[in-house]
């Protein structure tokens, strides 16, 4: 933490927890926010070397991302907590939340705590380990949730894997819900997709690909929710895809159950027809859909429905990307373009900086119970300096991450992280990195 | 054939990867070249020095004798080198990727490499990847150019012309990579083509091809001018697309009183192997009234000629790899 003063001036503070978009400044002492205010340091000298001049850039809260892969333990040649680190201050995340999807699979406390030892020693950026929902991500036994929460998981899923027996899953919850401990599970149902690679359709037809339907997915989210109904449990959707998923939380939540969920940026910007010419690093979990499923993800980002935009990123090695697509691994990287992908959404119309900065800030804190992701006296300073409106390629050799499988190769953006703080300590600086 | 025709460029593809991205005219061009290559084979010297020199890589992942040495003799009629490698003998058990064992082969530089592979998308992979003329002899379940085209060609030598053509594909369509470059095939040149089979073995959404669907072979045989049989791969299929051969067979599969619902005249082919008495009778397939099993073989060859023929014309005069 630093002791340090360090004053912001000239900023957009724009802080979706307070419904804060104004002119003004801000003050970070010893790591936390001191003093916010849209006339404060008015008046400062530009040239005090504690004076940082936003120059009218947005200052917002820094992104907390909800669902990242790395291969800490177990394969740190895709990632490590360290290397996922340097991409997310890169992508102005400040925040990362880790899956148990590891070997060996975060599911005792003992795992836990070596995640946070590991991310405190070596990682720019909080890192809050989710614990394993089941043992060895088994779907069978549930793991010492109580434990492993006083550990410091804040939450447990078995990440990207659906839990097929449903009376596992009905225990698991109904005992989650002792500890009142957040589950996030998974939706595709496990027998419908296994062998296929995309979205089942008439593009998938043409590619000869072995595909599921998106009903796969709607009726694994309609069975949890029946679920959260008996048992009471928190309960997030870590990813939703479809329309039809959409629409069944949107009931859920009428009825006032206790249900989040998330979207992936890429089903924000790309459908199923980006796989392209057997195009690997668009193969990812759930497949990308159909264009009507992507503008219903858009439209749930836009009416709340949808409550958190994450990356979902899964760093995959090349040898297991430059594969035939059946045989190709799932993943994308996507640390580094969530923000790109959520302003995105502004600059199409759909919706304004505060809501889109709400599903990657205030939105995750809220579910996960998170001091962070608020611009507020006493908060921790992890802060973002965004240029919301600066054009860029995506080039991915530049990319931070230890591997390049990113969907976004060569697409245009607007807007991305200038300078990123977490505890008031600058992390990443984009101009001192033009300079190396 | 004058020198002149040989340095007519057919296709504008380095590669045949696939029907889709062919024209009518390449099409077109393609049978006619083919024809030629049907005249060579049958006189008493079938060699042709065209493809002298160069290098023919056959790289199959998946067993075939039909598709394999159909190839290997079109390139040996060539004139060319041609080389077997299947997956048996080679590294890929060891553990290497695709694209290594293609980069390897690469290395040696052949001229044309035709690649077989369980995948869908493998040869276009390969295309991307190296510096030879790819041709895919069959990517999972997504195409099969050559078989395509030399079911044309055999169509074409007995009715003329496409236009106004009823063809009937029936069985295994949704696995089938055949039916795929077949749909494709007919359906820019100008036949109407039907599929019939159960929904089980139907893509979803496939009649957003272009096609007529049935579920009721009678219904889906009538008036039909060709009736194409797919193989069922009993192996995968028993049990979890249908549920016997025998119930399959009963409902599905090509007998007399079945193709007697079809047009009279109607011709039947077959890509092979067979299976008889699953998707098809005995007293059909040897019927050589109406079967044309045999001469789909033949003209295998020449088309597979043909293709090596007009890939070979873009190729530089020291080859591709200089």
């Amino acid at each position: 933490m630093s002791t340090r003063r360090t004053v912001f001036c000239n900023a957009r503070l724009v802080d979706p927890a307070g419904g804060l978009d104004a002119k003004g400044g801000l003050l970070v002492e010893n790591g936390k926010i001191a003093d916010i205010g849209p006339r404060l340091f008015g008046d400062v000298d530009r040239n005090d070397p504690e004076v940082i001049d936003c120059k009218g850039l947005v200052l917002a809260p820094g992104l907390i991302d909800m669902r990242v892969f790395t291969g800490e333990p177990g394969s740190e040649h895709r990632e490590t907590l360290e290397s996922a680190s340097r991409a997310a201050v890169a992508g102005g995340v400040t925040t990362i939340i880790v899956m148990p999807n590891t070997d060996p699979v975060i599911d005792e406390p003992s795992l836990v705590d070596f995640i946070r030892r590991r991310a405190e020693a070596t990682a720019r950026v909080r890192v809050l380990p989710m614990a394993a929902l089941t043992r060895h991500l088994a779907g069978e036994v549930m793991t010492e949730m109580g434990l492993l929460k006083d550990a410091g998981a804040v939450a447990f899923t078995d990440g990207d894997r659906t839990i097929a027996n449903t009376r596992v899953l009905r225990r698991a919850l109904s005992y989650a819900a002792n500890f009142g401990a957040l589950v996030v599970g998974h939706a595709e149902d496990p027998s419908l997709t296994n062998g296929t690679a995309v979205n089942e359709g008439e593009y998938a037809m043409r590619l000869g690909l072995p595909a599921v339907p998106a009903a796969a997915e709607v009726m694994v989210v309609e069975r949890d929710i029946r679920l959260v109904e008996l048992t009471g449990a928190r309960y997030h959707f870590g990813q939703i895809s479809c329309r039809a998923s959409l629409e069944a939380v949107a009931a859920a939540k009428r009825r006032g159950l206790p249900i989040t969920c998330g979207v992936a940026a890429h089903h924000l910007a790309l459908n199923e027809l980006d796989v392209g010419p057997y195009y690997t690093f668009m193969k990812v979990k759930p497949p990308l859909r159909s264009e009507t499923d992507r503008a219903a993800m858009v439209a749930g980002v836009v009416s709340g429905v949808i409550d958190v935009i994450v990356s979902s990123h899964d760093p995959q090695a090349a040898d297991t990307k430059r594969q035939p697509f059946t045989q190709a691994a799932f993943g994308a990287v996507g640390l580094e373009t969530l923000l790109p992908v959520a302003l995105g959404l502004c600059h199409a119309g759909s919706t304004d900086l505060l809501q889109v900065l709400k599903a990657v800030t205030a939105a995750p804190a809220s579910i996960l119970g998170l001091d962070t992701g608020v611009l507020a006296k006493g908060a921790p300073a992890d802060l973002v300096l965004i240029d919301p409106d600066v054009p860029f390629v995506v080039d991915p050799e530049k990319l931070h991450s230890r591997a390049r499988n990113t969907p976004f190769e060569g697409r245009k953006f607007q807007g991305h992280a200038v300078k990123t703080f977490v505890g008031g300590e600058c992390v990443y600086d984009r101009a001192a990195e033009g300079r190396k | 054939m004058s020198p002149a025709d040989a340095a007519t460029p057919i296709l504008r593809s380095g590669h045949l990867l696939g029907i889709e991205g062919l024209s009518v005219g390449e099409i077109a061009a393609l049978l006619d070249l083919a024809e030629e290559y049907v005249a060579l084979c049958r006189a008493k010297e079938k060699k042709s020095p065209l493809l002298k020199g160069r290098t023919v890589v056959n790289l199959f992942f998946e067993p075939s004798t039909r598709t394999q040495s159909s190839f290997e003799l079109a390139g040996k009629r060539l004139g060319a080198d041609v080389m077997n490698m299947s997956v048996r003998t080679s590294s890929v058990i060891k553990g290497e990727t695709l694209i290594d064992t293609a980069s390897t082969l690469n290395a040696m530089r052949p001229d044309i490499l035709i690649v077989r592979h369980q995948d869908s998308g493998a040869a276009a992979m390969l295309a991307r990847k190296l510096s030879c003329c790819v041709v895919n002899a069959g990517d999972g379940a997504h195409e099969h150019p050559t078989q395509a085209l030399l079911d044309a060609l055999t169509i074409r030598r007995r009715r003329r012309s496409f236009e106004g053509l009823t063809v009937a594909i029936c069985g295994d369509v949704a696995h089938s990579r055949v039916a795929r470059s077949n749909m494709l095939l007919l359906g820019k040149m100008g036949a109407r083509v039907r599929l019939v089979a159960p929904t089980t073995l139907l893509p979803v959404q496939v009649d957003r091809f272009g096609v007529e669907v049935f579920h009721d072979m009678r219904e889906g045989l009538r008036g039909a001018d060709i009736v194409m049989m797919l193989r069922l791969q009993m192996e995968r299929m028993t049990g979890a697309f249908i549920p016997s051969t025998r119930e399959y067979f009963r409902y599905w599969g090509l007998d007399r009183e079945k193709l007697a619902y079809a047009k009279p005249g109607a011709l039947v082919m077959h890509p092979g192997p067979m299976n008889r008495g699953v998707e098809i009778d005995s007293a059909v397939a040897d019927d050589i009234e109406v079967s044309l099993i045999h001469e789909q073989v033949e003209m295998g060859v020449a088309i597979r000629m043909a293709v090596l023929d007009a890939l070979s014309r873009g190729l530089a005069a020291g080859g591709r790899n200089t």
